[in-house]
């Protein structure tokens, strides 16, 4: 009884691929996440100039502000294509999304309570125990 | 049966697009994500508890970066190489991301040959990634032993601040061993995928469920978040 109903569902969920292939080019709610390698090889071309662009700016040794917002861009660019293309959140339904996407952004709060206290921290240590000439 | 109803992501129900979508399938009943299969869901909830972790380890080493009186030591020095007798500044991390990177392509392609039933492909697919993975363990491990031998230690090091060690030795250690238990796990499917375990539904010796490819996408989700890490890596730590 098992084995029959067993053989069944194989049979079923076989059929059932071959007719999610059928449809699934341009099908953005895709079962199986089919999408063109053509895609993959685009963002992987755009992963490797951006990581190229990252490194550049170490290699000229670009500095202050204009080092930091482009370490940031290059950063948050390569992060997004990762997420969005090769983990195809893109793809997924909001509910998903948002559920894994939202909680990271509270980490900022966290960055910016670390910071003042960090700035509290240095300063403590500049005022006490700095080194005496 | 029961397995189906959880693994079967094809039949779900009317689904709404937008914000009533993300409310009605958070109050509906029994599942919340409706078309993710529960594998899934549960590899992306334990990346998102890992990307908690690495963010306490990337906090702790800008707290630790900022509060210091001591210059911190020049990563684009520390971590540059003579190469022909040329000084490259960051040299092998460079090639390092670019490495992962590749192993990133590479995986996403397999993922997309699982999923056409493409066994061959996807399971040598899935073992470039894995040697490009362990090709990235074997340069950090080449890092590693440079920087030991050069005087760094979890308590200091020859050119500043003493929580430069710490910092490294926990944030790419950490790194590393995710790594290694990807390239772990992609051999262990990519074994799966060639003898075809998924073609014709053979059963998990551990779990009794029969697997189907997307257990590729799974291991796939868990590279790609090692990928992803590293990318915050490279620019907070060698770069910033």
């Amino acid at each position: 009884m098992t084995e029959a109903a067993i053989h069944v569902e194989g049979q079923q969920s076989s059929l059932h691929i071959h007719a999610h292939e059928a449809h699934a080019p341009g099908a953005t709610q895709a079962v199986g996440q089919q999408h063109p390698i053509k895609l993959y090889l685009i963002v992987w071309g755009w992963l490797f100039v951006l990581s190229a662009c990252s490194y550049l700016v170490d290699y000229f040794g670009i500095h202050g502000h204009l080092r930091w917002s482009l370490i940031l861009l290059f950063m948050i660019l390569k992060a997004g294509l990762i997420v969005a293309v090769f983990m195809h959140m893109a793809w997924e339904r909001l509910a998903l999304a948002y559920a894994i996407l939202l909680p990271p952004a509270l980490v900022l709060v966290f960055v910016a309570i670390m910071v003042f206290e960090s700035d509290y921290t240095h300063l403590l240590r500049i005022v006490f125990f700095a080194p005496t000439a | 049966m029961a397995e189906t109803a959880l693994t079967n992501v094809g039949a779900s129900p009317a689904l709404l697009p937008g914000w009533r979508g993300i409310a009605a399938d958070w109050s509906s009943d029994q599942r919340a994500f409706k078309n993710v299969s529960w594998g899934k869901a549960m590899m992306w909830i334990f990346l998102l508890s890992d990307t908690f972790i690495f963010s306490c380890f990337l906090l702790s080493y800008m707290t630790a970066r900022m509060s210091t009186t001591v210059p911190w030591p020049n990563p684009s020095e520390v971590f540059a190489l003579n190469i022909g007798g040329a000084h490259i500044p960051l040299i092998l991390i460079a090639i390092m991301t670019f490495i992962l990177i590749s192993s990133s392509g590479t995986m996403a392609m397999a993922v997309n040959f699982g999923y056409r039933r493409d066994r061959i492909r996807t399971a040598a697919l899935m073992l470039a990634t894995a040697a490009f993975g362990a090709t990235f363990v074997g340069m950090q491990a080449f890092e590693w032993t440079k920087l030991i031998m050069e005087g760094v230690r979890p308590w200091g090091n020859p050119w500043g601040a003493p929580q430069f060690g710490a910092s490294f030795f926990m944030i790419t250690g950490f790194h590393g061993t995710h790594v290694t238990i990807g390239v772990i796990f992609l051999i262990a499917i990519a074994r799966k995928v060639w003898r075809g375990d998924f073609d014709v539904e053979r059963r998990g010796f551990f779990t009794s469920r029969k697997g189907n490819y997307e257990i590729v996408e799974i291991t796939g989700l868990y590279w790609h978040f090692v990928d992803l890490v590293w990318v915050f890596i490279f620019a907070f730590f060698y770069l910033w």
